[in-house]
């Protein structure tokens, strides 16, 4: 399934991170996925699951220990530099209120867009097309995104995380707020669209019930005693 | 992006967006005006009188004597004998001179006895001689013309008579009622004390005080005024007198041959001068205004500032968004920044609309009712500096609420608190 060379998507060495020294702390010894997968993390609220996505997507850095994202040492780049990374290599979806109310869909979409530098007509041209995929079709483009219910703002919401064909994508509980049905179609377009992209998935959740559409999964306290996913 | 970004979220909170714009544009427009109408009355202050080289009276400090012949504020402490304004007068350097006789009034408004000369050569604003609503300048003893003032606000018409009362009360109990005069003319407005003056013949002035003596009628002396008529009306004594010059460069020349004219203690005063310290010491006054103007300019802003950062709490979401997608801190900070030029902007271009529509609004209506000629341009190069000046602030202030969003941006990170 996977034509690129061998390097992981996302790797983590012996990742330290804390608020204070003499406080809580996150640790993760070893992790490492290849390009393409699909990572189910569990984990209950305080287990440390926004800290971790905060490293992975460079908003923090660690105080010891590195971050790999595709080759590039996330831990060495400047500021600026992973500003720029992650518009065009990691998408993020919230758990909801991912949508800036007074913009259209289709510029929330393309809101990605400005930051990644990409050049502005391939970027219409896939937004609309993800949209459309997503069940999103050209009526709702110029709608405003308060309009949406929350189950296609979340729709809206995977359109832009994946609208640069980043490398990871981050979900954290997007599904906490949709109901069973949705929930379950939700799942099916985020990981058919991944897939079809390239990207390689990390989904934080306390739902057991979602694992079950996942290739790995870990408990936050597993990630800690140092096992490793392939 | 940014531009969009600003605006619509600037849009998305019109409310309040709209009532920090609203009371921006009210101290912007408060400061403007108050800065217009300030220059304006240095303006018609400073142009009370021109064209006038010197004013000469009796020795008297130079504010005194510009205030009772100018301003017709004050009395004269002595007079200057008619002998000796004649002398003067005939003067090689001397164009020409207007002679001036203040010390009775016509129910508040001070009467002014003078000749031909001052319809002539008084000239005001930038030399802008007087002119002549209705009617024409006195000929006869007993005619008077009125300055436009003195006649919208009594009602006064041509062919009215009216009584001279001595002295410069609102209400005099010594009038000069067995010589009444006849209004022949009445002035355009002006703008200056012309406006509040009744100008009638030296002759007049001398015919009503021929049966009076210190200031009161004479006992069993009564002359009519038929039979003042007949007598000789050249003046006494006169309050003081304009003076224009052949040239210029003799100024300092005449000025001092007048004060060290050895037949009577003068004064002579350059008029441009003596209105600039004169404003000098009115400038306290207009800074103290400006100084106001200022503070609430500068509340204007705060509340700006305060709206924002209470705005910054309801945000958090955007700035989770947008740090998602990879906006740096700093794209944060400029976003609030550039929300706070877009509303000062604004606020700016209402101000100034609004600004000239008022002065077109009520230009007329001061001009009828205060003889005051503002124009309706507030703006000059010197508005620019106050542009600059006032964007420049909001950007400093603007600061603390695009710190908040820089600091929101390193330290929330993609959290979203609900």
């Amino acid at each position: 399934m996977t034509t690129k060379p061998k390097i992981p998507a996302i790797e983590l060495k012996d990742l330290t991170f804390w608020y204070r020294a003499d406080g809580w702390q996150l640790h993760i010894p070893a992790l490492s996925l290849a390009s393409g997968q699909h990572l189910f993390v569990r984990g209950a609220s305080g287990s440390g699951k926004t800290t971790l996505l905060n490293l992975l997507c460079g908003i923090t850095v660690p105080n010891a220990g590195e971050i790999w994202l595709n080759g590039q040492a996330l831990h060495q780049l400047s500021a600026a530099k992973r500003d720029k990374l992650r518009a065009a290599d990691i998408g993020v979806v919230f758990q909801q209120l991912n949508l800036i109310p007074y913009l259209s869909v289709l510029d929330n979409v393309l809101l990605r867009a400005a930051f990644a530098k990409a050049p502005a007509a391939v970027m219409q041209q896939r937004a609309q097309d993800l949209l459309t995929a997503l069940g999103l079709p050209a009526s709702y483009w110029a709608q405003p995104a308060s309009q949406l219910s929350v189950g296609q703002q979340q729709r809206v919401a995977i359109a832009r995380a994946l609208l640069t064909q980043p490398t990871l994508l981050i979900a954290d509980e997007p599904t906490s707020a949709l109901d069973a049905d949705n929930r379950d179609a939700f799942m099916q377009v985020l990981l058919a669209e991944a897939d079809k992209s390239g990207t390689t998935v990390i989904f934080v959740s306390h739902d057991q019930q979602l694992q079950r559409y996942f290739h790995y999964q870990l408990a936050m306290t597993d990630l800690a005693k140092g096992v490793v996913a392939c | 992006m940014l531009i969009k970004l600003a605006r619509l979220s600037l849009w998305n909170r019109r409310g309040t967006a709209l009532l920090t714009l609203l009371s921006l544009i009210i101290s912007l427009v408060l400061l403007l005006g108050i800065d217009h109408i300030r220059k304006e009355a240095r303006n018609s202050f400073t142009n009370t009188v021109s064209g006038t080289d010197l004013i000469v009276g009796a020795r008297s400090g130079q504010l005194n004597l510009l205030l009772y012949s100018v301003f017709r504020i004050g009395n004269a402490t002595a007079n200057v004998s008619w002998q000796t304004y004649e002398r003067i007068a005939r003067h090689p350097q001397i164009a020409w001179t207007i002679p001036l006789s203040l010390g009775d009034s016509h129910r508040g408004y001070r009467v002014l006895g003078t000749n031909q000369s001052y319809f002539e050569h008084y000239r005001y604003a930038s030399s802008q001689q007087l002119q002549f609503a209705e009617g024409a300048a006195f000929q006869g003893v007993y005619e008077a013309v009125l300055g436009a003032e003195v006649a919208r606000q009594l009602g006064y018409t041509l062919g009215q008579e009216i009584t001279l009362a001595h002295g410069i009360g609102a209400v005099s109990f010594s009038e000069h009622k067995d010589k009444p005069f006849t209004v022949t003319g009445i002035l355009a407005p002006t703008g200056t004390p012309v406006d509040q003056t009744v100008h009638v013949s030296l002759e007049g002035i001398e015919a009503i005080h021929l049966d009076w003596q210190q200031g009161a009628p004479m006992p069993g002396r009564q002359i009519s005024a038929e039979q003042a008529l007949e007598m000789d009306l050249t003046p006494k004594a006169i309050t003081a007198f304009m003076v224009g010059l052949n040239s210029r460069m003799a100024t300092f020349v005449v000025q001092r041959q007048v004060n060290e004219f050895r037949g009577e203690p003068l004064t002579a005063i350059l008029p441009g001068v003596a209105l600039a310290e004169l404003w000098q010491m009115l400038s306290m006054v207009e800074n103290i205004l400006l100084l106001i103007t200022l503070l609430v300019l500068v509340a204007g802003l705060v509340g700006m500032m305060t709206t924002l950062l209470a705005s910054m709490r309801e945000r958090q979401r955007e700035v989770a968004i947008l740090r998602a997608v990879g906006a740096s801190p700093w794209y944060l900070f400029w976003l609030i920044q550039l929300e706070v030029l877009l509303l000062t902007l604004m606020a700016m271009l209402g101000a100034a609309g609004l600004l000239v529509a008022a002065l077109w609004g009520v230009q007329d209506w001061l001009a009828a009712n205060y003889g005051l000629f503002i124009s309706i341009n507030p703006f000059s190069w010197y508005t620019l500096y106050w542009a600059g000046g006032i964007l420049l602030s909001a950007a400093v202030l603007a600061c603390i609420p695009a710190l908040v969003a820089y600091r929101r941006a390193l330290t929330d990170g993609l959290s979203i608190r609900l």
